[in-house]
């Protein structure tokens, strides 16, 4: 990536609401392979057990979250959509992804190298601490709102 | 009413109907009947004599008796403006709603009402209106928002949210897409689980709110669905800003006289038939904290 190519992907990342107030200096270190990519209705991003090799942000579209036991059988339990940050399975062993994951409308994100992503973070410490306290509050609302949906409000 | 406090039930007279008794239901004929889900339909009701004409409130509801079965409280979800018909979505979910369910054009039914309180609309003029209904919380807000359509300039920004469980329990389905089409109101619509048929928002009506577009201070909301789902959309919107006595829940409970005698739908000091349905949550909030109120 070009030096021009990696300031403005730079400012595209700083850009999306996941990296407000993360040092720009910092950001540099985990972008050198990210990508803008857009996806069509139906499209996957990602595919249940298959390696979490990069992480996304979504500047534009939905994407649903699949889950079920066949290809034919998936149910969406939540979709992601602009503003968002789409998975974290690149962090936790074994770095396999554990939902699919289908653009439901047309996608636009930028893909973030997971191996950059993870040496960054544990090669500067107090970036890789800062990005931990952005990403707990996301991975802790969709835990709260897994619980909600577990409550089945409706079906009472 | 002072937002402060749940109403305390008082001893002054029901509501007066005319000279009619209190309890003696007005005849209605079934105009017409749609399936709005499974286990959903909307009924078209018409007095059998124009003098039993019905004026409402978004927000109230009939007593309404299926002859020989007996009587259930519904919500009224048609239009204020059309008095000379009324409409009432049942769920049917037990003796009563299901008989109601099954009624064709021509049934008789029995109404009495209307009752209770409904949306605040006035108090709502000039602010940003946060509709959210969850489920068959949308046929009660139903009549305010065509009370809103039709004087759409009073108001701020409009921003409906609703929920269901899935796409097939969405009621007005036909009705609700062209609401997406105005451009003076914002719709999002999401279900807590779907197939790769649905091509909205998957995920509790609580995940609508940050997305949502309105001026905290300047907002009323009118919130109608599950019990759980009304406290957890309040307290976002509360966290949000939306004063708390600017956000109204429309409170279910097991209504039988519905004028404020028998209190079987008492809530802490009120009770929901008379001092509700609709309540401020700045009222409801300690009680709606407390188990098995």
């Amino acid at each position: 990536m070009s030096a021009n190519a990696k300031e403005s992907m730079a400012d595209l990342v700083l850009s999306h609401p996941f990296f407000t107030g993360i040092d720009p200096t910092l950001v540099h270190a985990m972008i050198s392979n990210a990508e803008v990519r857009t996806y069509e209705v139906g499209e996957m991003l990602v595919r249940e057990g298959k390696p979490a090799e990069e992480f996304f942000l979504v500047f534009e579209g939905k994407v649903a979250l699949e889950v079920g036991e066949a290809d034919t059988h998936r149910i969406t339990v939540e979709t992601i959509g602009r503003g968002e940050l789409l998975g974290w399975s690149w962090l936790v062993s074994p770095h396999r992804w554990r939902f699919d994951a289908r653009a439901s409308k047309p996608t636009k994100v930028v893909a973030i190298n997971a191996a950059a992503a993870r040496y960054a973070l544990s090669s500067h410490p107090a970036f890789g601490f800062q990005f931990l306290m952005k990403l707990l509050p996301v991975v802790a609302e969709r835990l709260e709102n897994t619980r909600v949906q577990l409550l089945d409000i409706h079906g009472r | 009413m002072d937002a402060d406090a749940l109403p305390a039930t008082s001893t002054s007279p029901p509501h007066s109907t005319g000279a009619r008794h209190p309890y003696a239901p007005r005849p209605f004929v079934v105009l017409a009947r749609t399936r709005e889900t499974a286990d959903t339909v909307t009924l078209r009701i018409a007095p059998r004599s124009s003098e039993h004409r019905i004026a409402f409130r978004g927000g109230q509801f009939n007593m309404v008796y299926a002859f020989g079965v007996g009587e259930s409280a519904i919500s009224i979800s048609g239009d204020p403006a059309h008095s000379e018909e009324l409409v009432h979505t049942v769920r049917a979910v037990g003796k009563v709603t299901n008989a109601l369910a099954t009624l064709s054009p021509g049934s008789v039914v029995g109404i009495r009402g209307p009752y209770g309180r409904g949306w605040p609309l006035d108090a709502a003029r000039g602010r940003d209106v946060v509709i959210v209904a969850g489920g068959l919380g949308l046929p009660p807000l139903r009549p305010t928002l065509y009370e809103i359509f039709r004087n759409r300039e009073a108001f701020g920004r409009v921003e409906i949210i609703y929920g269901a469980r899935t796409p097939k329990d969405l009621v007005f389905y036909d009705e609700v897409q062209t609401w997406r089409h105005r451009t003076d109101l914002r719709l999002q619509t999401t279900v807590d689980v779907a197939g790769r048929d649905w091509y909205g928002d998957v995920g509790v009506v609580t995940t609508r709110i940050p997305d949502s577009r309105f001026d905290p201070p300047n907002t009323t909301a009118f919130l109608c669905g599950p019990e759980i789902m009304m406290k957890l959309t309040a307290q976002a919107l509360a966290q949000r800003g939306v004063p708390t006595d600017a956000i109204w829940l429309s409170m279910e409970r097991n209504m039988k006289c519905a004028l404020g005698f028998c209190g079987h739908c008492q809530y802490g000091p009120s009770f929901v038939c008379r001092d509700g349905p609709v309540l401020p949550y700045r009222a409801l909030a300690p009680f709606l904290a407390v188990k098995e109120v």
